[in-house]
């Protein structure tokens, strides 16, 4: 209290410039009168008391700094002066200042964005409560090859009676659903979840409730939670939401609740956090299977929150302990050779594992280049010293401190650093609506990317503790100056110390490692793209389109009229009709959301019962299964390899048969033609329902391998089956031809709805595209590392440049003096090409270590090159020899040209 | 020598405290003139110190000053201490106290007390 007051009082002293001067003055004044006074009663003489009088008192001039340094803020005050000083510094060489403060301005800068992606990403992933207590939940079955196979009902009563945790929740991983009764069926996302899903999250609804105990219903109860977007945008924010009916997928759902606005799900896809709409589900009654331990809800996560203070390792812990005893429990259930186990995951690891690398990889890029700029900038304030040697000798000859020279040059460069810090958030912001467009739409959390608080308190951090370092190493060499050498240097061209030339040529020198470390990373990585690019996916994707739409699946199986493949086939025959009607179209075909090449996220493999081999899902592997139309794999030009394709004839009523891609027929049937071997997949709900063992299914094909999961991943093992035998809920259209993709979607809808006007039909886009935005986070970081490689390239430049430069001004006298005594021009010339030549040689050994150990960091995010590469390595080195080496021919040029008698008279 | 301005800081102000505490209003050199007497010369320091040492004061809110007149007819800066001052000065008198209570306590003790 009493230090604050007084810290109060000595501001506003200080801000008022009010002083005590006088009044001091005065005080004393009195207090010696009164003493000599006290002294001649004692028997002085009038001189003499005076004299004993001031002796007593002490030195005046000391105790009025004492007196001025309590009444204000002396070191506000000498910082204010110092900064009075540097400004005027700054704004006597403008030209210094403008390309110091651009540098720092292009390294924060760049570093500030990277950081605000940063920043929403992998910083703040969960925007919920205590989100370091969210984990996710994931079974495996590691014996048989399987992971997130996911939780059957009695295990999840298992987790919730635990103790581990405070809520679990089951949650489907975002699918479609339609809306029908507005003015155009609407397909929106949706998730079902089990009611304790918002307790997880922590977030309650705005208006109304979320689900409650109540909701525990074994099948579906017919409540839904909306969010704040598709209440404003569908309902006009109507206050009485409550209680109205949504037609969702032909059922009736009452609203519940709508969720605060901001409020986003969690999940690794952008359709994921967008969900709109939440319905209850048990996932324990029709028309989901009875709740065995054998049937895994495959399709669906589990998501909880720890018991407060628990860690994840802990949790762990307890849980293996849990598993084992269910084990012993129930032993028919968890057979031994497949060694069921549940792994726990921080929830944000789930959400950001994809991206982490890659963005982790940007902000050394970028650090890099930040580093670069700090050099260069230190570099140019080293540059300056050497003009500046004799003011510095001179404040030193007149008694300046050097603590005290290198806080004023200290001042200097961090106001530098700050202003280059500011100009950088100041480009930031500016540009910040166009920086956006360049993030690829695939990266998590896109939208909450901003420039915000916390964003502009790291820049302020970065150019402050970049100022610190930077700025001292050259403040403190520029103030060791030698006085007497220096002052006595007079009127000749002043030699700079040896200390800050070798500063100097070690400061160039990293910057050109530093460079060519970022070049390596950017060659390697655009000659991954480049691979990935050319790589041949085993499918030909041009002028093929692809539009979605999805077929409602009510509750109850028997009011869906597309529930049998014979009900499905009659409109997938006529939309396939009616598609080769359309102007332009040559092929078209169908298949489910997974049979669509790289455009889909939601991966629901199917445990794959081998005949003869399994007998049980809990045993099997999963496998991908998409389901299709016959010509489907004629229109992506996949190649049968052996056996024979589907037909029309392989409908409902004829036996079930499967193609799988080599990939399967490799791992499932090593060394064995896999043709005529029957599996059994294991089915969805709704035919589990119906009871009875599901049919063998016979295997009649083997097509060539496609990359369609993935262009970098090697290829993965598909089972395809025929929609007419297997329907599917959510249709992919594809055409093959001259479509106008500005056009082909509303002819699609207006043909689709002609047949059934409740189908939504939506997103559509050429798989040209998909391709190409399945690689987009890929493209990003190339670009991203490929461009700050550049600038690092560039400012390297510039830095050997200014020291070459530098070398030869300082030595301009020794070259006049060669010359005059007859030296060849051509030797000056290679003289200091020479010199930059070195420069860039240690440059570029250094650099090449370091980008060993980067390249082999980086090893995870390369394709198709090793991360070795001769080529890249070589190629990068004799890049960065050549820039050098042009640098420095300027001024080798300029030395070359020097008139020995002007600089010598000059001298 | 070096460490003796540090001991005094604290304590000379406990003496400036205890001084107006005793003598009321007083102006600078008075203050400086009691303590000197009554510390004999064992406290040799400059007179002058006293000054900023009273401005600070003043500005944690332990002592106020106004311009007076004093006993000799001339214009004075009096001193004076605040509620807060005496509270300080109370305060600081009892912590004072029982430091030098402990440490007479240590002084006191012989071998056998601690058997």
């Amino acid at each position: 209290m009493k230090f604050l007051r007084r810290f109060l009082i000595r501001l506003s002293n200080f801000a008022t410039r009010r002083s005590t001067a006088q009044r001091l003055q005065e005080e004393i004044a009195e207090h010696l009168a009164f003493q000599t006074e006290e002294n001649m009663r004692l028997g002085m003489g009038p001189v003499e008391a005076r004299r004993q009088a001031g002796l007593k008192f002490g030195v005046v001039q000391a105790i009025r700094e004492d007196h001025h340094a309590e009444h204000s803020l002396p070191f506000i005050e000498n910082l204010l002066f110092d900064l009075r000083y540097a400004v005027r510094m700054l704004l006597r060489s403008p030209g210094f200042s403008i390309i110091a403060i651009a540098t720092m301005a292009l390294g924060i800068g760049a570093t500030t964005a990277i950081y605000s992606v940063i920043d929403a990403t992998l910083l703040h992933p969960l925007p919920y409560p205590n989100p370091g207590e969210l984990v996710r939940v994931v079974d495996d079955l590691p014996g048989v090859g399987a992971h997130g196979v996911g939780i059957s009902v009695p295990e999840f009563r298992d987790l919730e009676s635990s103790g581990i945790f405070q809520s679990v929740s089951i949650t489907g991983q975002g699918a479609n659903v339609n809306l029908t009764g507005s003015a155009q069926p609407l397909r929106l996302d949706f998730k079902q979840v089990t009611s304790k899903y918002f307790a997880v999250l922590g977030v309650d609804a705005e208006l109304g409730r979320t689900f409650n105990a109540n909701d525990a219903t074994p099948g579906y109860n017919l409540e839904v939670v909306i969010s704040d977007g598709l209440w404003r945008r569908e309902f006009g924010a109507d206050p009485h939401i409550l209680g109205k009916v949504l037609r969702l997928d032909n059922d009736e759902y009452h609203v519940v609740g709508v969720m605060p606005r901001g409020f986003s799900d969690q999940g690794a896809t952008s359709e994921e956090r967008n969900t709109e709409l939440w319905l209850g589900a048990g996932f324990s009654g029709l028309p989901f299977p009875a709740p065995q331990r054998g049937s895994r809800l495959s399709s669906r996560a589990v998501i909880a929150r720890l018991k407060p203070g628990l860690s994840v390792a802990a949790a762990q812990g307890h849980l293996d302990a849990l598993v084992e005893s269910l084990k012993k429990q129930y032993p028919g259930d968890y057979p031994p050779q497949t060694d069921w186990t549940i792994r726990l995951i921080p929830l944000s690891e789930t959400l950001v594992g994809s991206v982490r690398q890659s963005l982790v990889l940007l902000f050394g890029a970028v650090g890099l280049v930040l580093l670069i700029s700090c050099v260069n900038v230190a570099n140019l304030l080293l540059a300056r010293a050497s003009g500046r040697g004799r003011e510095i000798a001179v404040r030193q000859a007149l008694g300046a401190q050097r603590t005290r020279l290198v806080r004023q040059l200290l001042t200097e460069s961090l106001l530098l650093f700050l202003l280059g810090g500011i100009a950088g958030c100041v480009l930031l912001v500016c540009s910040g609506h166009f920086l956006l467009r360049l993030v690829p739409e695939s990266l998590p959390h896109l939208d909450n990317i901003s420039i915000n608080w916390s964003v502009l308190a790291f820049a302020v951090a970065v150019s402050v503790a970049a100022g610190a370092i930077f700025g001292l190493a050259p403040a403190w060499l520029m103030s060791r100056g030698d006085l007497v050498g220096t002052l006595g240097q007079e009127g000749r061209g002043s030699k700079g110390s040896p200390g800050r030339s070798r500063a100097r040529q070690t400061l160039v020198i990293s910057e050109l490692a530093l460079s060519l470390v970022l070049m390596v990373a950017a060659g390697l990585l655009l000659r991954s793209f480049w691979d990935l690019f050319k790589v041949q996916p085993g499918f030909n994707p041009t002028r093929v389109m692809a539009i979605q739409t999805w077929l409602p699946g009510p509750n109850d199986p028997s009011a869906d009229i597309y529930r049998t493949a014979t009900q499905e086939s009659v409109l997938v025959r006529e939309i396939l009709r009616r598609s080769r009607t359309l102007p332009g179209v040559e092929e078209a075909a169908v298949g489910d959301v997974a049979a669509l090449p790289l455009g889909h996220n939601q991966i629901n493999p199917l445990p794959l019962i081998r005949e003869g081999v399994e007998t049980m899902d809990n045993q099997a592997p999963v496998i991908d299964g998409p389901i299709v139309s016959p010509e489907y794999f004629h229109l992506l030009g996949m190649p049968l390899e052996h056996g024979r394709l589907f037909n029309d004839q392989d409908l409902e009523d004829t036996p079930a048969v499967a193609v799988i891609n080599q990939a399967a027929a490799r791992t499932y049937w090593p060394g064995q033609d896999p043709l005529g071997k029957r599996v059994r997949l294991r089915l969805d709900a709704r035919d589990l329902s119906k009871s009875g063992t599901p049919p063998w299914t016979t295997i009649i094909g083997v097509m060539a391998d496609a990359r369609t999961e993935s262009l970098a991943d090697a290829v993965i093992p598909q089972i395809y089956r025929s929609v007419y035998q297997r329907p599917a809920k959510d249709l992919a259209i594809f055409l093959r031809g001259q479509v106008d993709p500005g056009t082909i979607s509303t002819q699609v809808r207006t043909q689709v709805q002609s047949i059934d006007p409740t189908l939504p039909v939506f997103h559509a886009q050429t798989l040209d595209e998909v391709l190409s935005s399945s690689l987009s986070v890929r493209r990003f970081s190339m670009e991203m590392v490929a461009f700050f490689a550049t600038t690092a390239l560039l400012l390297a430049g510039l830095g050997i440049y200014g020291t070459i430069s530098y070398v030869v001004t300082e030595q301009r006298r020794e070259i006049a003096i060669r010359l005059a005594l007859g030296a060849q021009r051509g030797t000056i010339l290679k003289m200091v090409l020479h010199r930059g030549l070195g420069l860039a040689a240690a440059g570029a050994g250094v650099g090449l270590a370091g980008a060993l150990i980067v390249s082999h960091l980086m090893a995870g995010l390369l394709f198709g090159v090793s991360p070795t590469d001769p080529t890249t390595f070589a190629g990068v080195t004799l890049v960065l020899t050549s820039v050098a080496l042009a640098a420095s021919y300027i001024p080798a040029l300029r030395a070359m040209r020097l008139d020995p008698i002007t600089t010598l008279h000059a001298e | 020598m070096k460490e003796r301005p540090d001991v005094l800081q604290g304590t000379l102000a406990l003496m400036v405290l205890k001084t107006l505490d005793v003598l009321g209003a007083q102006h600078g050199w008075g203050i400086a003139r009691r303590i000197e007497q009554i510390s004999g010369d064992l406290l040799a320091v400059n007179q002058g110190t006293l000054y900023p040492l009273l401005l600070r004061l003043e500005h944690e809110g332990s002592i106020e000053s106004e311009w007076g007149v004093s006993e000799n007819k001339r214009r004075a800066r009096f001193y004076r201490l605040t509620a807060a001052g005496r509270k300080q000065l109370q305060a600081e008198t009892k912590d004072w106290e029982q430091t030098a209570a402990i440490i007479a306590r240590f002084f006191n003790v012989k071998a056998e007390d601690l058997l």
